[in-house]
């Protein structure tokens, strides 16, 4: 089953993640999320940042959680290729995300995001998982 | 029945959507565009007109501009203005990158004076001014300093050694929105935003060397200083990963905030609060904390550009005669006062994509510039002419005193980077004598000319219609991208 795939939005990228549940829907958009940015085969998993949130409902847990994503790239300036997601009853997320400090040497640089918008935001919970967001670049 | 079969003509390039079109409008909605691009218009972006004249307390009209695209809620290239009695302000009626802007620096310089050194001064710009993405700025925030650069914006910057004094006079709201209070952003708004202060940033963010190339309107240009063949230096750039936080906390805020209200909305990301709210005021104090930190930010830009050019040529700025132009805000909300319905009222005006276009005589203009109307600076795209034009009192009669602020997209970046290839576009531009320097070739493909509306239709279209009038164009000779 194919984790993730974009799609095209004039001025930015859309993307889909897959999952069986919700938490392998989520693994799998940071992996999306990172390949926007640059290539996460190439990103060694030598630190890992944990963090944990609570939303309202499910479409606000995954903003919550790719604009957390974002966040830590910028503020540790660290690329993420693993992604460990535990999400409970209660909408309340936790993630142990591993990666590397940014070498442009040796990482390829593609694009930047600015941020994640709720523009046709979707998780659709019908023979698995399936999530959908659009990333304003 | 698709929405352009209710739209009627005002007049050339002028259209406009009754407000009978929807129960809900509270009033009607108006765009300018070319009228041979009215078919291309996405129906996407016309609606969202729509939305946006159905917001409470908006306005006269609900307005596209000519460069008008798609947004998240808002349309890129919308203006709309909300009464301070029983309107509303939204965070995606400015959009994520808060105060992205364009800055002109002019200078005494002709072709001659650079062209031998052109490949190391484009080197150089690029070497000294960070961009791309997971770039930092080159500097060290002392601990807390982060929100004097919020409160205090291009003035904090001035103060610490990054540029003239009299830089500040010639910069929207003189580079520092008072309204300003860095104590309500969040803390994540700053880490995100200490390290990346004083970078350019990615995208269809650019810095150029330019080169007068046309003047339309001589007693404009010489009042703005600007004559033909004059090297001049354009920045197109924002508050980075700080102000698209700061969006981002607020978008959620209003979300809450919108059904607590119990505001009606036609599409979520329209999310706002009445303008009398504590959760209004705190997102227009952050929202102008942003605005600062991208003045700062540019800012420090024009002075690592000054200290470069005078390590090329050898001779310093002042001599030189690198002062600024103008700086332009063009995703901003401001208090402003305009004629609604022949009386002055203090509205509050959103620009999203759009520039200010303030026309003579408001005191919002610096002095010098105050019979004129103030400089407007549409950048074209990666390789192509930018412009230059002056504010209206048409502009101030039809568009709460507004134009356009570019070109806006018109293939998606995976599709450009199907069509187009880097080297290609590299030579091309060379073969026209435009230098390049990026940090990847997937941003030299994403950002292809061809990827965009044609700018020169755009500008057109401001002109004709008279929301801002031509004063000159400046071709690239040098380019580099983030």
């Amino acid at each position: 089953m194919k984790k993730y795939e974009y799609f095209e939005v004039t001025a930015d990228i859309g993307l889909k993640a897959y999952g069986k549940n919700m938490e392998e829907a989520f693994e799998n958009a940071g992996l999306a999320i990172f390949n926007i940015i640059s290539d996460t085969s190439d990103i060694m998993s030598v630190r890992e940042i944990e963090f944990e949130l609570t939303s309202e409902d499910e479409v606000s847990l995954l903003y919550d959680y790719l604009e957390e994503l974002l966040f830590y790239h910028e503020v540790e300036f660290m690329l993420f290729s693993e992604f460990h997601v535990k999400i409970d009853e209660n909408l309340h997320l936790t993630a142990k995300i591993k990666g590397e400090e940014i070498n442009w040497d040796k990482h390829e640089r593609k694009t930047e995001i600015k941020a994640i918008t709720f523009h046709k935001m979707k998780v659709e919970k019908t023979d698995g998982v399936k999530l959908q967001a659009i990333v304003d670049l | 029945m698709s929405i352009k079969d209710k739209i009627k003509k005002v007049s050339d390039n002028i259209y406009e959507i009754p407000g009978s079109f929807n129960k809900s409008m509270r009033a009607s909605g108006r765009f300018y565009i070319a009228d041979e691009y009215f078919d291309d218009l996405e129906d996407g972006a016309i609606e969202q007109i729509v939305n946006v004249a159905c917001l409470p307390g908006v306005q006269r009209y609900s307005i596209g501009l000519p460069d008008i695209h798609f947004g998240y809620g808002f349309p890129i290239g919308g203006v709309a203005a909300f009464s301070l009695r029983n309107g509303i302000v939204s965070p995606g009626g400015v959009g994520f990158d808060i105060n992205c802007g364009v800055r002109l620096i002019k200078s005494n310089l002709k072709l001659e004076d650079i062209e031998d050194k052109l490949d190391e001064l484009t080197e150089k710009l690029f070497k000294n001014i960070p961009s791309g993405v997971g770039s930092k700025g080159k500097i060290k925030l002392k601990k807390d300093e982060i929100n004097d650069v919020l409160d205090y914006g291009a003035e904090w910057a001035v103060k610490n050694g990054y540029g003239w004094d009299e830089d500040l006079e010639v910069l929207e709201e003189n580079g520092r929105m008072v309204d300003a209070d860095s104590s309500i952003v969040s803390d994540k708004a700053k880490k995100r935003g200490i390290p990346q202060l004083g970078s350019l940033g990615s995208g269809n963010h650019f810095l150029e060397v330019q080169i007068v190339d046309e003047i339309y309107n001589e007693e404009a240009a010489k009042v703005y200083g600007l004559e033909k063949g004059m090297i001049v230096i354009m920045i197109h750039s924002g508050s980075r990963g700080c102000g698209h936080q700061i969006c981002s906390d607020y978008l959620r805020i209003m979300d809450k905030a919108y059904k607590k209200y119990k505001i009606k909305l036609n599409d979520r990301q329209l999310a706002c609060a009445p303008l009398d709210s504590k959760e209004a005021q705190d997102y227009i104090q952050a929202m102008a904390a942003a605005a600062n930190y991208a003045w700062a930010n540019r800012q420090m830009m024009t002075h690592w550009i000054r200290e470069t050019f005078e390590d090329v040529l050898g001779k310093s700025a002042k001599d030189m005669e690198m002062s600024i132009v103008y700086d332009v805000a063009h995703n901003i909300a401001k208090m402003e006062t305009h004629k609604v319905f022949n009386r002055e009222e203090e509205v509050l005006v959103h620009r999203k994509g759009a520039t200010r276009a303030f026309g003579p005589g408001r005191e919002e203009v610096p002095e010098k510039y105050r019979e004129i109307g103030q400089p407007v600076l549409i950048p074209g795209t990666m390789g192509t002419a930018s412009y230059v034009l002056h504010g209206t009192e048409k502009a101030m009669e039809e568009t709460f005193g507004s134009t356009a602020h570019g070109a806006g997209r018109v293939l998606s970046r995976s599709r450009a980077k199907k069509d187009y290839d880097a080297d290609e576009i590299t030579s091309n531009l060379e073969s026209k004598g435009i230098k390049i320097k990026a940090t990847s070739k997937h941003v030299i493909e994403e950002e292809a000319p061809g990827a965009y509306k044609d700018v020169d239709s755009v500008v057109r279209v401001s002109d004709s219609t008279g929301i801002a009038k031509l004063v000159a164009k400046v071709r690239p000779l040098s380019v580099c991208k983030g």
